[in-house]
């Protein structure tokens, strides 16, 4: 299953609902060029909604890391809203669950962005 | 007789993302067969799918001349996978650890790294040329019993 990234506005933030896989190949071009475009359109407040991300393999683990750096540098934030088990065993394994702001509930996450950015 | 005993199967696959995706499918499926719970299945697949992707992007780069092998071997207390390809070798003493400060926030570098968390036994082999990786996954007691019920 090939991912699908879809955008929604709420209160500032852009909120990415992915959906499928995030593996080298297509998935991770997908992730990457969504975040690419949303920053080329000044949206810097980016929350990646992970409920129905069913698997995550190295490189896409690569690719959250790139995003969350790119969007950074572009002084925005970048956060993570609802991981199934299996992505959270991963964030844990690479030591990466505390470098990413990891949210639970959606709206709580989006008060927790700046509003000025 | 355990039925489990000498049995190995190898597939030869191209240096493509295709394969890399059919090998993670294939470990899924013989894993499961072999007896192993679900979680177990999920991290052999994304064993066997990180080391495929090295044998590929790493070993093979692509080269449509180059193929790769994965073997699965069912041992009694064991599932041992070989991939093997047929690239410039890969020293094994010359791995960067991820989990290091300088090399956390890399966008790359952490196949090796998940092969290992998620595998009993991971062996790294140059061929020079090539690279062979085994992995071994114990059969655990809920795979025994499944397997004798």
């Amino acid at each position: 299953m090939t991912l699908k990234a879809n955008n929604r506005q709420v209160d500032g933030v852009t909120v990415v609902d992915l959906n499928g896989r995030i593996t080298l190949g297509e998935g991770s071009i997908i992730l990457r060029d969504t975040v690419r475009d949303l920053l080329g359109k000044g949206r810097k407040n980016i929350l990646l909604n992970l409920a129905n991300v069913t698997y995550i393999d190295s490189s896409g683990i690569g690719e959250l890391v790139s995003a969350f750096t790119s969007v950074r540098n572009q002084q925005g934030e970048l956060k993570l809203l609802k991981l199934t088990k299996k992505v959270h065993d991963l964030l844990q394994i690479t030591k990466l669950y505390t470098v990413f702001d990891v949210k639970d509930e959606e709206a709580d996450a989006v008060k927790s962005f700046p509003k000025s950015a | 007789m355990d039925s489990r005993a000498k049995t190995r199967v190898t597939y030869t696959l191209d240096s493509t993302l295709e394969s890399v995706n059919r090998a993670e499918q294939t470990a899924f499926e013989v894993a499961g067969r072999w007896g192993f719970d679900e979680d177990s299945q999920h991290h052999i697949s994304m064993a066997v799918r990180e080391a495929a992707v090295n044998a590929v992007l790493h070993g093979n780069a692509y080269d449509p001349n180059k193929k790769f092998f994965i073997a699965y071997e069912m041992r009694p207390e064991s599932m041992v996978i070989t991939v093997t390809d047929q690239g410039k070798g890969l020293d094994p003493q010359n791995i960067p650890d991820p989990l290091a400060p300088d090399n956390l926030m890399k966008s790359s570098g952490r196949g090796i790294f998940l092969i290992r968390s998620f595998m009993d036994e991971v062996t790294i082999k140059n061929l020079d040329p090539g690279t062979e990786v085994t992995l071994v996954k114990h059969v655990g007691r809920e795979a025994a019993n499944s397997k004798e019920g």
